[in-house]
């Protein structure tokens, strides 16, 4: 296998991490005040993410890494090109992150009200952001040679056309159910039974915004057969998770909601494959394996380093994943709160 | 203001606003983790105490440097797309290796730790705060090395048909001297702010007759860590200088605001530049101590301000290759300016205490408070410097800043990002500062000794109280 090839399968499956797991991330934040209620359920909630969140956003640093190594072009052509989504992207996680840390350092009841709204907001953001984005990769934006080089010349608006925003759609109800399947998995008593009764209801509208995305994804932005059967799989892949959550087999939700999802980046992929940004306004500026990626040389030392260091990483993230296994409950969540900085801890 | 000043404000904001908070986690993260070892070995409670008190402080702080690292690794695509472009092939390689050896070690690991006092056996859990702390430092190191690739380029080619800079020899990019000594300098700096963090906060507590056990030791281990770090700083600092000189002589001699190559050449502590800034009008000199910082003899020539532009107006071409004078100068001096009052506070304060007793002058608690913002500044001053005096070059020799920039991103979107930026950080600041005061004036927790002896399993007890929760 040329390793251009190579380095295109690991950006997406680097990508298959990153939606594979901030996805449930994403969904649980969106979801934080639908399904907690009281402070001990929201807590509860939140520490179900507490000890994974961060681990799970580095594939994103990892992804934005490794396309900035293999392939410069592609890295300078997306990033500069979809330059206010990103920006957005960002912002979210920015405020995100800081939302996790703090939100429970003070038991005040607006400075949690407020930093949930922070969390809901940050979490609906890029979940819906990160759809409409590769929507538009996959079907194509307006990149034009300048100077010897592929640009990007559509600006901001020309991201919401009607698919980009299906897809926008797809990802952040099937961010939402697998988010609601993951607090299922991963909790106790009332918020298990809501979690599961979202992730049915979300997870049927997600069914249909996402087998209607596919369909057109297949039919008017790919050129292969095998497109058509990976499709079908996440499809399959997706009813069987639901199923699965009507049944109360949470593990094997998740698991599926998972391979639907591993699946969706396949797809798109495979759909895109040579290209990695095709221009929607002649063929030859369009951004592909070839001409976007790093020299021999330097995918030489990145394949090295990739095949020694993944399967390292893997190792011991599923090993934390396995630890932190158990459900949490409310109940567990201590009354009056402990480690909280208030002033009433303060000597006198 | 035209992008290209907007793409530099923002990068100047957004990164020295990242490394306020770097330092101190690199640092932290050893000095928690080696007071849980100290815990973990005597089973004294007052390690564990300073443990968890500590380790909370480093947790707010951690959180700051975190979400503010993501905007790094895509502001290059962003702001800077035809810089990444012609360095991807080389400068993506150690950012790409930064992530998956350090980001994924530090984010994993610091979860365990976080959540894990009640899920992991003690000797698995205080391994994971040592492996998280070295995830801090991969992540230095390969992004020095990036960074020190831009100050002195090795291991690639030119090509001239892609337009862009090419990988030849990773291990040299990798392995400079210019990479490893930038990196001794720097860690030696993190471990400096960390300890200086601990003095501040320690000291506090002290003064306020608060937590004596606890705070006595982490003050010592505090000023010891400021001591030995700062003869290492001292020493790496010498190394980093001299080889600055041999392959950026335009950047020492701005520190020097040198304008006249010299043998022999004076240390200077106050010069005054006429407004163009082509020659000092008044200046305080140590005769020979530049000459010694930069070749390590006191009569060692180095070369000027003029002479150094007139021989790149020659090698490159005509144009400005000279820095900002008075940033550069006073970005250097500041920087030793701000290490040196933090040392000299911590050498009064461990003199006075071999006695058993803290400074009582009225200078010390202000002092004290100062302790942990002195290596900040000193921080900021030393990175201001050493970018800037690179100008104008993004990497030296090879690629100016102003050939850089994304040629699709308008000056007002780069503006708008960079107000947005600047305020969102403003009022995390806000929130970050008042966090960690607030965490400070609460002080250490009490310690539950009833469960001290015991171990536990592997998954924790999911009957129990958690003991950490978001």
């Amino acid at each position: 296998m040329e390793l251009t090839t190579f380095w295109f399968i690991i950006i997406a499956v680097l990508w298959i991490g990153y939606f594979v797991l901030e996805g449930f991330d994403f969904g649980v934040g969106v979801l934080l005040k639908t399904v907690a209620k009281t402070q001990a359920e929201r807590r509860a909630v939140l520490t179900t993410l507490g000890p994974l969140w961060d681990g799970n956003e580095v594939w994103l640093l990892v992804a934005g890494g490794a396309t900035f190594a293999a392939f410069p072009e592609w890295y300078a052509t997306l990033f500069s090109g979809f330059y206010l989504p990103l920006f957005l992207i960002l912002m979210a996680l920015i405020v995100r992150g800081v939302a996790m840390e703090y939100r429970s350092k003070y038991g005040d009841a607006k400075w949690r009200a407020r930093w949930d709204n922070a969390i809901m907001i940050s979490s609906f953001v890029p979940a819906l952001l990160w759809g409409v984005a590769f929507a538009n990769i996959v079907r194509g934006v307006p990149l034009e040679v300048q100077n010897n080089v592929i640009e990007y010349t559509g600006g901001f608006f020309n991201l919401l056309n009607p698919y980009g925003l299906l897809g926008g759609l797809v990802t952040l109800s099937v961010f939402m159910t697998h988010g609601a399947i993951f607090l299922a998995l991963k909790t106790e008593g009332a918020i298990r039974e809501r979690a599961r009764t979202i992730a049915t209801k979300v997870g049927l509208f997600a069914a249909v915004v996402t087998v209607a995305f596919l369909a057109i994804t297949v039919t008017a932005y790919n050129d292969k057969l095998e497109v058509y059967g990976l499709a079908a799989i996440v499809a399959v892949a997706w009813l069987a998770a639901l199923g699965s959550n009507l049944r109360g087999r949470e593990g094997y939700a998740f698991l599926y909601s998972s391979i639907a999802l591993a699946f969706a980046v396949i797809t798109l992929f495979t759909a895109l494959y040579p290209n990695v940004m095709p221009s929607s306004l002649l063929e030859s500026a369009s951004l592909t394996i070839n001409n976007a990626s790093s020299t021999p040389y330097t995918l030489k030392v990145m394949t090295y380093v990739a095949v020694v260091l993944t399967p390292i990483v893997l190792l011991y993230q599923g090993w934390t994943y396995w630890v932190f296994r158990k459900r949490i409950s409310a109940a567990q969540i201590p009354t009056p709160e402990e480690g909280v900085l208030d002033f009433s801890k303060l000597p006198k | 203001m035209s992008s290209l000043d907007l793409a530099r404000w923002q990068f100047a904001i957004t990164t020295v606003y990242h490394f306020i908070f770097v330092p101190i986690t690199i640092g932290m993260g050893f000095l928690v983790a080696g007071l849980q070892t100290a815990w973990y070995r005597t089973g004294n409670t007052k390690y564990l105490k300073a443990t968890k008190f500590f380790g909370k402080l480093f947790l707010i702080n951690f959180a700051m440097g975190v979400v503010t690292g993501i905007v790094q690794e895509f502001q290059f695509g962003m702001n800077w797309s035809s810089y990444s472009r012609f360095v991807g092939d080389i400068f993506g390689a150690p950012l790409a290796m930064e992530g998956l050896l350090a980001f994924f070690l530090e984010s994993t690991f610091l979860g365990m730790w976080i959540f894990g006092w009640d899920r992991l056996p003690k000797k698995i859990h205080l391994a994971s705060i040592w492996a998280a702390a070295m995830g801090t430092v991969f992540s230095a190191y390969f992004i020095l090395a990036a960074n020190a690739w831009m100050q002195h380029p090795v291991g690639y080619t030119v090509n001239e048909e892609r337009g862009r800079a090419e990988l030849t020899d990773i291990f040299a990019v990798l392995f400079q001297n210019t990479a490893v000594s930038s990196f001794a300098h720097t860690i030696s700096f993190a471990f400096f702010t960390a300890g200086s963090f601990l003095v501040g906060v320690s000291a506090w507590l002290l003064v306020k007759n608060r937590e004596k056990a606890m705070a006595t030791s982490t003050l010592k281990l505090g000023l010891v860590t400021v001591m030995i770090t700062f003869v290492m700083i001292a020493v790496t600092g010498d190394w980093t200088a001299r080889i600055m000189t041999e392959q950026q002589p335009m950047k020492m001699a701005a520190a020097e605001a040198l304008y006249e190559t010299k043998a022999n050449a004076p240390f200077s502590l106050l010069t005054i530049g006429t407004l163009d800034q082509s020659r000092p009008v008044f200046q305080i000199d140590i005769p020979g101590v530049l000459s010694f910082m930069s070749t390590g003899d006191v009569n060692g020539v180095v070369e000027g301000i003029n002479d150094l532009q007139a021989q790149y107006e020659k090698q490159y071409g005509p144009g400005d290759y000279t820095p900002n004078i008075p940033l550069a100068y006073w970005g250097f001096r500041l920087m030793i300016g701000f290490g040196a009052l933090a040392t000299l506070f911590a050498l009064i304060t461990l003199w006075r205490l071999r006695k058993g007793e803290l400074p009582k002058g009225r200078w010390f608690l202000p002092a004290m408070i100062s302790m942990p913002f002195l290596p900040i500044l000193a921080n900021s001053f030393g990175w201001i410097f050493t970018e800037t005096a690179r100008q104008p070059w993004a990497v030296f020799g090879l690629f100016k800043t102003a050939d850089g920039v994304s040629p699709t991103v308008g000056a007002a979107s780069v503006a708008f990002t960079m107000i947005v930026f600047t305020l969102l950080y403003g009022v995390l600041a806000v929130i970050e500062f008042k966090l960690m005061i607030r965490a400070i004036q609460i002080g250490p927790e009490v310690i539950d000794t009833s469960e001290l002896h015991s171990d536990v399993e592997l998954g924790g007890d999911s009957t129990k109280k958690l003991t950490m929760a978001y």
